[in-house]
């Protein structure tokens, strides 16, 4: 009989009496009776490979089972993505499957206006009958191109294949145009390929890495911030340019804190001294590029001296900067971002990028980009779509983006509101949402407000009761990625690979798996033929059979290899570029008849005056946006934002660090409560806050209430003439104290301290 | 000694599979490199998982400590969690002997030993203890229960950066060792006295 200390404190006050003295404490006296190791007993009965969800990168996770509960959640060593390891959110995904607050019962809203939280339970039975009755009505009066689908999410590919069964080619993501959307298309444009997600990039290798913007080690994806890490372990040097000192400025050789809004004149810069001096590589450009003299000619002038009055960069930085980052090639790599829409001239900026990794022949080079190669599995055999799909309906202005290579969710967010269309047309009267805030990702909230109480019908596809869920018509809840199969789909990688989602536990609640979801709706708007399989398991077997692959070794190990080919030059990959021109395109022909600058132009934006700070927002290595800010177990490490202010600033201000603000935009819009960091670790015309965070879905009984939403402050957008993306870093803010609190973090023990503790 | 000394040299692996004997005088360390971590704090979920540490509570935490003033500025990460200390003032306060040296140094706490009163806390330097809410005192375990089994501590098996390193530093060949070695590290109170075993790369 083991004693636990709370039964001896119960022997001390008489409680358990005599027996226990007879059998406890003569016998277990402390220190004669052995010590202990304690075995937490966390592991699993069964261990289960998946893919993770906690956010896009798709790591291989093992997840185990014991008694029906998933204990934990581990990296898969033998998925490329994830090499045995986590990113903090991985480890978190139970708590994403037992959180208390996620969506258990389809919902139907009872009356009003959308937004006012007055729903009812009812069955899938009626929930999907009253989305498929409101589809085809669209349908017949307005026509099938008057529905869109947003989607965020591995799973969104049912939703996706619906909507063009359905007739349909709306189908859009805020994580292209209020994303990556122009660095696809600059580089593009450059190379005629785009970098994907996972980013196809060799930073392993790199001898020298340049961020521009890009916070690698707060923004957490895995593989990255292996290699991020692997790099410096190799002595690889950094330069980073961040009007903050992130978290890679720390590590970095050259930090350079540039003023916000003129990064491509410090890149144009950077690219004269490179010319100037000769520091290219002259091989690599005459081989694989096209329009070097022109490149030279738009940067003569964009000297470091002119930068300097521009970026507030010394220019002996610059110029020590440049040769440093050159004297690296090939393995030197200018990063090109994830998240780019910032200013309106994204897709220049970007193309400011790639053409410098083309001077440094970065490109198919060890330490540079690779050229990713995948697997091929075949398709589910479906029967054509039969609805020949019209142009998607998101430039309802008529002003048409050349470039844009995907559908513009703000374009079909302005093509609901009724009037924005010029000419003749009907707006978009249903929106089917999957696994996207769009109140949090969408900026412009008025503009997405005023929309969706225009539509004929909105559903939300979702795990838990998001902002937009709030505003739908009809809620159907998903089964988390935990608990159930989803298509299987190559992700091109340096090395050809298949990872399997599948399920790991039986779904909680109520809620239901996306590809079971669509394929009910499916068959209640008569397009049942496209869903042929009779579950996710079904259709990734056979779609796996079918292609010749082990699906034994899938569903155990969780993945599978193929034959490894070159995608760099030093393992023998020839370069090629889809390009008109078939090389790399300094100079841009295609921009040039589209009547775009051809080569980069220095665009000078807006300022903020005194008082006013731009507004900036990122990321924390422990969330995904307002996605995981529900998360509990995650939010024992990072439970609110707080906004980033320069110390000195502050001071001027009259402002102290942990008081709690308000932020007032340019327009007079009001940000909640926050509160304030006082740092040396940002320049003094900008703050930063963590994207995500000010939740108010009373659903969300953990998050909301923390911090505040940046994206209720970006009224004002600039939106890229190249690909219509909408650049957000152009909202300024005025800070005001304000009386009352903000929610309290919940400190974590040992010490009484965060596990973050202390800053100077 | 093969293929199981490899993995300790890796890092990756605790004694499991060592033939008996080999290293019959363990010394347990960890190395944080304070240039790879990014401070993300992989380890203290892993860690909350694997330990099952009830909410509000950490057994590892990371201090970021930044210096100088804008734009010239430094920065240290540092993934911190008790010392095993070679002296271990906890063990030596320990008026239960709940608190005591396991295998390879490592510093347990066993839990039905335990009454709670906290005089390991007030001793050690480190902060590293907490109590548990069944009342005995809990902290970092190295995992002892993982290593036994050959595998690496929980924060080290996640971590994406590589930053921790954990093995026998009396054992030359062990990548801890190695990194003592040919490493510049510091330790943290080493005015304490109590000989600490995490050592930190800088």
């Amino acid at each position: 009989m083991a004693t636990s200390r709370r039964e001896f404190i119960q022997i001390g006050g008489a409680g358990l009496g005599a027996a226990a003295l007879g059998s406890g404490l003569t016998t277990k006296w402390w220190g004669l009776d052995p010590d202990v190791v304690h075995d937490p007993g966390t592991d699993g009965d069964q261990v289960i490979p998946t893919f993770c969800e906690l956010c896009f990168w798709k790591c291989g996770v093992l997840a185990h089972v014991k008694d029906g509960k998933v204990t934990k959640l581990v990296g898969n060593p033998e998925h490329p993505l994830s090499r045995g390891k986590l990113c903090p959110r991985g480890t978190g995904g139970t708590g994403l499957l037992y959180d208390p607050d996620r969506l258990k019962k389809p919902l139907l809203r009872r009356t009003g206006k959308r937004g006012a939280q007055d729903f009812e339970e009812v069955s899938w039975e009626k929930a999907l009958d009253f989305t498929a009755e409101k589809l085809l009505k669209i349908k017949k009066v307005c026509g099938s191109d008057k529905v869109a689908l947003f989607s965020h999410g591995f799973g969104g590919s049912f939703f996706k294949h619906l909507l063009f069964a359905y007739g349909s080619a709306n189908v859009t993501a805020p994580s292209y145009g209020q994303c990556r959307g122009p660095r696809e298309v600059g580089f593009n444009l450059t190379y005629g390929a785009s970098l994907g997600s996972p980013e196809v990039l060799d930073i392993a290798h790199s001898r020298c890495l340049t961020l521009i913007g890009s916070h690698l080690g707060e923004n957490m994806h895995n593989t990255q911030v292996q290699d991020f890490a692997q790099m410096i372990a190799k002595g690889g040097q950094l330069v980073v340019v961040d009007p903050r000192f992130s978290t890679a400025a720390g590590k970095a050789r050259y930090w350079l804190p540039i003023r916000p809004g003129t990064d491509l004149a410090l890149l144009l810069a950077w690219t004269h001294v490179i010319l100037n001096e000769g520091l290219y590589d002259r091989d690599y450009v005459e081989k694989n590029a096209t329009g070097l003299e022109e490149l030279r000619a738009h940067v003569a002038d964009k000297t470091p001296e002119w930068a300097f009055t521009e970026t507030t960069i010394a220019p002996s930085t610059i110029v020590e900067t440049a040769r440093f980052i050159a004297g690296s090639r090939p393995a030197s790599l200018i990063h090109p971002g994830r998240h780019v829409t910032w200013y309106g001239d994204d897709v220049q900026r970007s193309r400011a990028i790639a053409i410098l990794n083309a001077l440094l022949g970065s490109w198919g080079r060890r330490g540079g980009i690779f050229v990713p190669t995948q697997m091929s599995v075949p398709k589910y055999p479906v029967p054509d779509y039969s609805e020949k799909a019209k142009a998607a309906q998101d430039h309802p202005d008529g002003v048409i983006y050349p470039f844009a290579e995907e559908v513009l969710s703000h374009g079909v967010c302005d093509a609901t509101v009724p009037g924005r269309i010029t000419g003749k047309g009907c707006p978009i009267k249903g929106w089917i949402v999957y696994g996207s805030n769009l109140l949090q990702a969408l900026p412009q909230r008025k503009n997405v407000e005023e929309a969706i109480q225009k539509l004929d019908l909105l559903v939300t596809i979702d795990v838990l009761p998001a902002e937009i869920v709030g505003y739908a018509d009809v809620v159907l809840p998903e089964a988390t990625y935990l608990e159930r199969w989803d298509d299987i789909s190559p992700v091109p990688w340096s090395e050809p690979y298949l990872a399997i989602r599948q399920q790991v536990v039986p779904p909680m609640y109520e809620s239901k798996p996306g590809w079971w979801i669509a394929k009910e709706l499916a068959k209640r708007l008569d397009l049942g033929q496209y869903f042929p399989w009779e579950s996710g398991e079904q259709l990734v077997t056979e779609r796996l059979k079918a292609g010749g692959h082990d699906v034994e070794r899938l569903r155990t190990k969780g993945v599978i290899k193929g034959t490894p080919v070159p995608v760099r030059t030093d393992e023998g990959l020839e370069l090629t570029f889809a390009t008109p021109s078939k090389k790399i395109e300094l100079y841009s022909k295609r921009m040039a008849d589209a009547g775009l600058p051809p080569l980069p132009p220095y665009t000078r934006h807006e300022q903020p005056v005194d008082g006013q700070f731009r507004l900036l927002f990122g990321r924390t290595p422990t969330h995904t946006f307002g996605r995981t800010t529900n998360n509990r177990f995650l939010s024992e490490v990072y439970s609110e934002n707080e906004v980033w202010l320069n110390a000195k600033a502050a001071k001027e201000q009259g402002l102290a660090n942990g008081e709690v603000v308000t932020l007032v935009n340019q327009d007079g819009v009001r940000s909640q409560p926050v509160k304030l960091k006082v740092t040396q670790r940002i320049r003094p015309d900008c703050v930063f806050v963590v994207h995500g965070y000010g939740h108010t879905n009373p659903g969300l009984k953990f998050a909301k209430g923390r911090g505040m939403d940046d994206q209720t402050l970006v009224t004002r957008i600039a939106i890229d003439p190249v690909a219509g993306t909408t650049g957000m870093s152009v909202n300024f803010v005025t800070i005001e104290k304000t009386a009352g609190t903000a929610a309290t973090d919940r400190p974590l023990s040992p010490g009484g301290a965060a596990a973050s503790r202390a800053e100077a | 000694m093969g293929a199981s000394s490899e993995a300790v040299r890796r890092g990756g692996a605790g004694p499991g599979d060592e033939p008996a004997g080999a290293l019959p005088h363990r010394r347990y360390a960890m190395t944080v490199d304070t240039r790879q971590c990014v401070g993300c704090k992989a380890c203290v979920l892993a860690c909350k998982a694997e330990n099952d540490v009830p909410d509000g509570f950490c057994r590892d935490w990371i201090v970021e400590e930044i210096r100088g003033e804008f734009p010239v500025l430094s920065a240290e990460i540092r993934s911190e969690r008790c010392n095993h200390c070679t002296d271990a003032p906890c063990v030596k306060n320990c008026p239960t002997g709940a608190s005591h040296v396991n295998e390879g140094g490592v510093v347990l706490v066993t839990h039905h030993k335990c009454s709670g009163c906290k005089a390991c806390i007030a001793a050690c330097p480190y902060d590293a203890r907490f109590v548990h809410p069944e009342g005995y005192v809990d902290k970092c375990t190295f995992c002892l229960h993982r290593v036994q089994k050959g595998l690496s501590p929980a924060c080290v098996g996640v971590c994406p950066t590589g930053t921790l390193t954990f093995g026998d530093a009396s054992d030359p060949e062990s990548s801890v060792a190695q990194l003592l070695r040919e490493r510049r590290s510091k330790v943290n109170h080493p005015e304490s006295g109590a000989g600490p075993n995490v050592h930190f790369l800088v």
